[in-house]
């Protein structure tokens, strides 16, 4: 730079041009294959390899070995082990230190983690590096304390773990998501065998070379990448004490009924359609804010996302605007850019799905508003997009789309924003914008949803129980009640 | 080399807002081993150093009352890490200065690392467990959260000169407190060796200050300062005690005194508890029912 640019003439459009910020791919390390770890030691599978593929270039990433029925059974036989052995016999304050061990090493590595998640996803750097790995350490963090203080946890003087637990979790937030469910799994004493997903098994198998590193004992947890038949065999071996499962309604149902009788435990944590609800007396610049990180955050592949603008009729056209102009600002494109807002679509797939579900939304006769960015040449990619004229019986209205597609609805009163909020088989989260602290607070005990977010969305935090009403699943993840999901209380013989 | 290399001694200071004065009064008193040998010069604190100290606490206390428990959790469990690299200094601190077996001592630098995990593992959980939303029987969100009573003067127990004093600072500190706290007078060297922990780890300076000296001279003018909250008497010995509980109702200070005083047992919540306030919040809900039914 020789010059500085001299001030704009007022009322002549501004130039503002971002330089490439690319994170470096190396940072990951990404190796040719990876193999699952299983009892203590990273093993080859007899399942086939699977090969996890860069959404943004559908370029091969890694070979991933993958589970058989067989390693199943030999990973629920090893966490049994694992937990009629010396993980039941250390004392509770041991098991803690491992867990801080644990929140150390995921801080430690993070900004490998956070490249080989974005590689492996799709999602935003900024964002796996912002949200998804510092929550995960985080909530090996927040665990690690509560393991030598299950007795304050509400649960009676002495709760007991539940045993060996199978975990299954989605493609949305990998590391995340394995954080959530093996952190509380452990803190309370149980063993784990974690099944992540087909399309990202990557940063799960780090987290395991940093299990290793951390010296937890042999067989405590086992992770076995795979597709939805191990997953199967995972939720039906007899092995198995407790189910913990994160991903959509429809495989949710399938695991509830195939568990009916057996006695195990489950927890489900299942798709949502949140609506995200703007009153007029809202600021609106913050709220358009909200209803794009409601919307656009992770491409959309949220459970709990904002997928139903409700907004007030007076000020629905003045919020559209703002949105639209706030949306073609967003940029899209190069996962790995440091500048990108909406990164690629995890999967050919689901970018299907997406396609599909939005022609929904021209057929029922919604207005799609499209943003004007440019789409790479290559990559799964799918550009924010905005239905308007939405009612309430559109598939865009009812069925999760799981992708950066917004529907808008309008409502003049609060009971008609609380019937159409409440006017669906979900009931994971929910936004409410108001400056009256009254209605804040009247509308979330209306809302039938498991998360009420004020003036605010998306927000997560190991301490704030997360998890679903109705159709969005039972049981929740963080605070005293996600660890009550692995812990039996001593109550009794009614209980 | 046949010649055996001298070693280089410390000098001991006081550990107030993050630094080490010396006592302004300029005073010191010898230390000795268990044998009577002679261990070091340590400071001996003033009224006007724990005047300082006090001002030093308070001005860290909004701070680290402020930040959040994760962080304050990270910041504690911090201190533990920096205590395990130490762990050989402090075996050679008790095996010196207390004459405890090796063995022993090991085991006290262990158990006083594993304390403060253990408290750092309570920063964010306080308010789950002695916090609340209240079920009021109105139109009204409430709910209580614990939080910091502020600035803790404590007296560490005279008989356990590492994990004593761990047991009792780390619970003042994980709830957002801030504490001057006075060492065990015969015992020093442990308690400004832990101050060379807290200085190297995250903690911000003035959050934990220790002096070293005559309890029974600096105690009193601490119970009856204006701008301390709260006591620990934990350290007070029988003759002190009651003078030290009056001269805190100047104030309405709040006052534990323990009744035990196993360190090796399972700390428990009594010292967690002890500064804490609780606080209710009120705000009208414009509906009453889970159905809704209008006036949000």
């Amino acid at each position: 730079m020789t010059a500085i640019a001299p001030h704009p003439t007022p009322g002549s459009a501004l130039e503002w041009d971002y330089a490439p910020a690319p994170e470096s791919a190396a940072i990951g390390r990404i190796r040719d294959r990876y193999r699952m770890y299983l009892d203590g030691d990273f093993v080859d599978g007899q399942g086939d390899d699977l090969t996890s593929v860069n959404p943004a270039t559908e370029e091969p990433l890694a070979t991933v070995s993958t589970a058989s029925a067989a390693d199943v059974d030999r990973a629920v036989t090893a966490a049994r082990r694992a937990y009629e052995g010396p993980w039941s016999a250390m004392p509770a304050a041991e098991r803690g230190k491992y867990l801080f061990r644990i929140a150390r090493g995921i801080a430690e590595r993070a900004r490998e983690l956070a490249v080989v998640e974005t590689l492996d996803n799709g999602k935003p750097i900024k964002e796996s590096r912002d949200v998804d790995v510092p929550t995960a350490s985080a909530h090996f963090f927040y665990h690690a304390g509560w393991a030598d203080k299950l007795a304050h946890a509400g649960l009676g003087p002495a709760p007991r773990p539940l045993g060996v637990v199978g975990q299954v979790i989605p493609w949305n937030f990998p590391l995340l998501m394995a954080a959530w469910k093996i952190a509380p799994a452990l803190a309370a004493g149980n063993t784990v065998v974690l099944k992540p997903a087909e399309t990202t098994p990557l940063t799960a198998l780090v987290l395991a070379e940093i299990l290793a590193d951390a010296g937890l004992p042999d067989g405590v947890v086992n992770i076995l990448p795979g597709a939805g038949d191990v997953g199967q065999a995972l939720v039906r071996h007899p092995g198995i004490d407790k189910v913990a499962f994160t991903g959509s309604t429809e495989v949710g149902r399938q695991i509830q009924s195939a568990l009916a009788g057996t006695g195990r435990a489950l927890t489900l944590e299942l798709g949502g359609k949140a609506a995200n609800i703007v009153f007029d007396d809202a600021p609106l610049d913050q709220a358009v804010e909200g209803i794009v990180n409601g919307i656009f955050f992770n491409q959309g592949h949220v459970c709990c996302a904002g997928s139903r603008l409700l907004v007030q009729e007076s000020v629905a056209d003045e919020v559209l605007d703002k949105l639209r102009l706030r949306i073609s600002t967003l940029r899209l494109g190069d996962p790995m850019d440091k500048n990108t807002d909406v990164g690629a679509v995890n999967s050919a797939e689901q970018l299907q799905r997406i396609t599909e579900l939005s022609a929904t939304g021209d057929l029922e006769g919604a207005q799609r508003w499209t943003s004007p960015c440019p789409l790479p040449d290559r990559g799964y990619f799918f550009p924010p997009t905005v239905f308007s004229g939405v009612t309430q019986s559109m598939r865009i209205a009812r069925d999760e789309i799981f992708g950066p597609v917004l529907s808008v609805l309008t409502f003049r009163t609060p009971d008609e924003a609380v019937a159409k909020a409440n006017n669906t088989p979900y009931g994971l989260s929910a936004g409410v914008w108001t400056e009256k602290g009254s209605r804040i607070l009247g509308m979330a005990s209306a809302l039938r949803a498991g998360v009420v977010w004020a003036n605010t969305f998306n927000r997560f935090d190991p301490t704030a129980a997360f998890g679903g009403y109705r159709e969005s699943g039972f049981g929740r993840e963080g605070g005293r009640a996600g660890l009550a999901a692995y812990l039996r209380s001593d109550e009794g013989a009614q209980a | 080399m046949s010649q055996q290399r001298l070693p280089v001694a410390k000098t001991y200071k006081l550990f107030v807002g993050g630094a080490f004065p010396r006592s302004e009064s300029g005073r010191t008193y010898p230390v000795r081993g268990p044998g009577g040998e002679f261990l070091a010069n340590v400071a001996r604190a003033s009224r006007k150093d724990a005047r300082d100290a006090v001002v030093a606490a308070r001005k860290a206390f909004r701070g680290w009352a402020g930040t959040t428990a994760y962080n304050r959790g990270q910041v504690v469990y911090r201190i533990a890490e920096m205590l395990e690299g130490r762990r050989a200094q402090f075996v050679d601190l008790l095996v010196t200065g207390d004459g405890a077996d090796p063995a022993a001592a090991g085991a006290a630098v262990d158990a006083a690392v594993d304390r403060i995990v253990h408290f750092a593992g309570w920063t964010d959980k306080l308010a789950a467990v002695w916090g609340s939303a209240n079920p009021v029987a109105g139109p009204y969100f409430s709910f209580s959260v614990p939080e910091p009573t502020g600035v803790v003067a404590a007296l560490a127990p005279p008989d356990d000169a590492l994990l004593g004093l761990v047991s009792v600072v780390a619970p003042i500190i994980a709830s957002g407190n801030t504490v001057v706290v006075l060492a065990a007078p015969d015992h020093p060297l442990p308690a400004i060796a832990l101050a060379e922990v807290l200085a190297t780890s995250d903690l911000p300076g003035g959050v934990v200050n220790i002096l070293t000296g005559d309890p029974a001279e600096i105690a009193p003018h601490l119970a009856a300062h204006g701008d301390v909250d709260a006591l620990d008497l934990t350290g007070a010995g029988a003759e002190l005690r009651a003078d030290l509980e009056r001269a805190a109702a100047g104030t309405v200070k709040r006052v534990h005194v323990p009744t035990g005083s196993d360190w090796t047992a399972p700390p428990g919540t009594a010292r967690l508890r002890a500064f804490l306030e609780v606080k209710t919040v009120w705000h009208p809900t414009g509906a009453v029912s889970l159905t809704g039914g209008g006036g949000y």
